[in-house]
């Protein structure tokens, strides 16, 4: 599966070490939430650095004391069509201040890239080759935002309010 | 009339520019079916019997004669020359080719109409009273933040994906004509002591397989936090609402399973973190919209013009007036009801031919503006008095002045079995057989404010479970029966209606709907008494015993 | 008319055809004996057992790009070897609305 970073496809720096599997004694890796909760000090006297895939339907409370130490958060749309993600990106983001990467991973298409930067994802695991390359133009589709979100773009009320300044600042 | 501006240009043009790709990959086979569905859903595009349909917004269902040209312009161009008026001012065609959708879109997006969420497990076209600005005693005008409430669900990156569908309903008015009480969330705005507009805020409320009527969750939330409140509501309804059965994902189920009173809690506290946030409107964020709505330069005229003097002689046109014509907030104005729901037709249709000639009506004696409302039926917001008996003789011509507007004709039913791929029966032609047995205006004034909501199937398009009789179409042995429901209704007293009798089989229906009205005739205790009235005053038995004895 | 969208056991009880829409104009069609699609019910491949209905279907779903919503449906074979649709629903999409679109003056 391509992983898209800053709009280009990249090699994972991140090895996906799965439950059970011995950890490898340096390097970077992401691993299940259950696993790292069984003893988040651990990860913390490795060398390398540790992500963690988060599920979507687990309280983000249990995950906010270790943000600080982690390089990788990453939500899961086990479909294109289960939303939950999102909230967690945007409460991830806006509410607890984390600002390592943030990837999207599962069902991850094209057409759900826009969202997802907007709620403040910036690394994607992509399911589709061409989903993936078509990513630098997909992302560019939108010029007109009507949400404020963390991602800071400026909303259309906004853009609205300062041309307005700017035009009773002319007169 | 809410005018966009160049950003609003902007990003309806992109979203089709988005959609043609979707369905340039579609057609060619880089999206699978099961990929392209949510797509496709996500821009009001339905699979049913014949073909493809798809479902057009009309927000809060103003429209301007320009915009309804080119919704003819659209039946004609790519389906068959008519479309369907949908209970949440929407508006259908039932032929479109989706190889030609892109084009259709492009059409519309360059009046400014969009069909963007009007499907799929979003939030929906925000519905609003139908005589929103014009109606006398309106608090303010809804619009304004239905159109707040437009823009800030419109592609929103949180709740494009939520557990199912979520629709919003707004009116101002005390007698709600939005149904905002089977509406996921519905909004009453209301002032404060201090005369600050806020909400009411209801949550939970919709009709189908599982029919609740809204409960309050919030008394009063102040307009800035409007928005706020709302992502809250929806935050929560993210991350908890049942994502494992289709059946009881709605909103309303996570209200009924929490409470309404742990679901408040849950949303308060999502609220507290967010009240402060970007979403806070000041007062210059609302005007900048509310500028954006023009208004009529309504000019001084008196109360009973001559003209109206004049006609008052024409029982025909004083049946139609009586029955059409309803006040408007400013002296020598009225509101005129265009009934979609001729003798014989099918409610809520209205040809390409009629669309066209409506709008240059609206130009000529409304100011070049048309609502739809959720009965299904077209309203002409702003035609001086004066100008009511050469509107009348106008409508009457192309079939749309039929004085039935809150009869028992003036049905509402979903396309049922003849176009719905998921309906288990046919609306269309019991709504028309009904018609015809209560043709005989007499007779339909006699019985007086009678509404008939029928359904084919369970999902409760038609809305039947608030209909003063409710019809809803069911399956049994691979013939069409139908459960008949009384005492419903869909106004600020919502009630679900009860089941009168075993479930009747298609041939059949016409004749206990005309025995239930009967009954209901010999019952009331007075000509005033409504339908519901007595329903409500009795219960149930009584129509039973006289219904269902000889059957 | 129990919607036929989420078939999931294959019961045959009546001589079956499949039937879908096509993708680019969501016309009703019918898969026929030659691997195609007809918008005419005449040209419909009948089953008569579950393992060929299973069989004709699985084909069917097969051309995604080509169709959409393939599902198996009853029909009426007459002596004549007509077929008929075997339910109100596809009696509905093969001969079109029951209703008058046309208002009486």
């Amino acid at each position: 599966m391509p992983l898209v970073k800053q709009g280009r496809i990249i090699t994972d720096a991140f090895a996906h070490v799965p439950d059970g599997a011995e950890l490898p004694g340096d390097g970077a890796i992401l691993i299940s939430a259950a696993r790292f909760l069984e003893d988040p000090e651990a990860f913390s006297r490795r060398t390398g650095k540790t992500g963690v895939i988060w599920p979507n339907n687990r309280d983000l409370d249990d995950l906010v004391p270790y943000l600080d130490r982690l390089a990788v958060v990453a939500l899961v749309f086990p479909s294109f069509r289960d939303g939950r993600a999102y909230s967690q990106a945007r409460l991830l983001r806006e509410r607890h201040g984390y600002d390592g990467e943030l990837r999207a991973t599962g069902q991850v298409l094209r057409d759900q890239f826009v969202f997802m930067q907007r709620a403040g994802f910036d690394a994607f695991e992509v399911k589709k080759e061409s989903d993936a390359e078509a990513f630098a133009a997909t992302v560019k589709r939108y010029s007109v935002f009507y949400q404020p979100t963390g991602d800071g773009r400026v909303t259309a009320l906004n853009r609205r309010m300062q041309s307005r300044h700017s035009e009773s600042a002319a007169r | 009339m809410y005018a966009y501006d160049e950003l609003d240009r902007t990003l309806i043009n992109e979203r089709v520019s988005e959609f043609r790709d979707q369905v340039k990959r579609r057609l060619s086979g880089e999206l699978t079916e099961d990929e392209f569905k949510m797509l496709r859903l996500q821009n009001g595009v339905y699979l049913q019997l014949h073909a493809y349909m798809f479902r057009v917004a009309i927000p809060y269902g103003t429209l301007s004669s320009k915009q309804l040209r080119q919704l003819a312009h659209v039946a004609r161009r790519y389906d068959r020359g008519y479309g369907h008026f949908t209970t949440r001012q929407n508006i259908q065609y039932n032929w479109i080719k989706l190889a030609e959708l892109p084009d259709a879109l492009s059409d519309l997006a360059e009046v400014g109409i969009h069909a963007m969420q009007t499907s799929g497990n979003n939030t929906r076209n925000v519905t609003s009273d139908q005589w929103a600005g014009v109606a006398p005693g309106e608090i303010e005008d809804p619009r304004i933040w239905s159109e707040l409430l437009r823009q800030y669900t419109t592609l929103h990156p949180e709740f494009s994906f939520l557990p199912r569908k979520f629709k919003f309903a707004i009116t101002a008015s005390e007698h709600d004509r939005a149904a905002i009480k089977i509406h996921d969330i519905g909004l009453r705005l209301i002032k404060n002591a201090d005369g600050e507009t806020g909400f009411e805020v209801l949550v939970g409320g919709g009709l189908g397989r599982t029919p609740f009527i809204g409960k309050t969750i919030k008394p009063f939330v102040h307009g800035r936090d409007l928005l706020s409140y709302v992502e809250a509501i929806l935050r929560v309804y993210n991350q908890y609402g049942r994502r494992d059965n289709i059946y009881k994902a709605r909103i309303k189920i996570l209200v009924h399973e929490l409470g309404i009173e742990k679901f408040a809690r849950e949303v308060e506290e999502e609220w507290q973190q967010l009240r402060d946030s970007a979403l806070t409107l000041d007062h210059a964020d609302i005007e900048e919209i509310r500028s954006r709505f023009s208004y009529p330069a309504y000019e001084k005229l008196p109360h009973m013009p001559d003209e109206l003097k004049q006609a008052a002689h024409d029982p025909l046109f004083e049946r139609w007036r009586k029955n059409s014509v309803f006040p408007h907030k400013v002296q020598g104005y009225s509101i005129v009801t265009l009934s979609l729901k001729p003798v014989g037709g099918p409610p809520g249709d209205a040809t390409a031919d009629q669309m066209d000639a409506i709008a240059d009506l609206a130009d000529r004696y409304s100011f070049g503006e048309i609502r739809v409302g959720h009965e299904q039926n077209l309203a002409l917001p702003h035609v001086a008095k004066r100008d009511l008996p050469v509107l009348w003789k106008a409508l009457d011509k192309i079939g749309v002045a039929t004085p039935n507007v809150n009869l028992v004709t003036d049905i509402i039913a979903c396309p049922g079995l003849d176009y719905c791929s998921l309906a288990n029966a046919r609306s269309i032609p019991i709504a028309q057989e009904l018609t015809r047995r209560f043709a005989n205006h007499d007779t339909a004034n006699l019985i007086g404010r009678l509404h008939i909501n029928i359904s084919g199937c369970i999902n409760a398009c038609g809305h039947h479970h608030v209909g003063h009789i409710g019809i809803l179409g069911v399956e049994k042995n691979g013939e069409e029966f139908y459960q008949i429901t009384i005492g419903g209704r869909a106004d600020e007293n919502a009630e679900m209606g009860t089941l009168i009798g075993p479930a009747v089989p298609y041939a059949e229906v016409a004749d206990v709907i005309e025995d239930i009205v009967e009954a209901y005739l010999a019952l009331r205790d007075r000509a005033e008494e409504l339908f519901v009235d007595t329903v409500k005053r009795l219960g149930v038995e009584p129509f039973r015993e006289r219904v269902y004895a000889t059957r | 008319m129990t919607s036929p969208l989420e078939q999931k056991k294959i019961r045959i009880t009546k001589p079956s055809m499949v039937t879908a829409n096509r993708t680019w104009d969501g016309a009703v069609i019918y898969r026929t004996a030659a691997k195609g699609w007809s918008t005419n019910l005449s040209d419909a491949a009948i089953v008569r057992t579950a393992d060929e209905a299973r069989e004709l279907l699985a084909e069917s779903i097969a051309d995604d790009v080509g169709a959409i919503g393939a599902y198996i449906a009853p029909v009426e074979v007459k002596d004549t070897g007509k077929i008929e649709p075997g339910n109100l629903r596809e009696q509905i999409r093969s001969e079109g609305l029951t209703i008058d679109l046309t208002v009486p003056a």
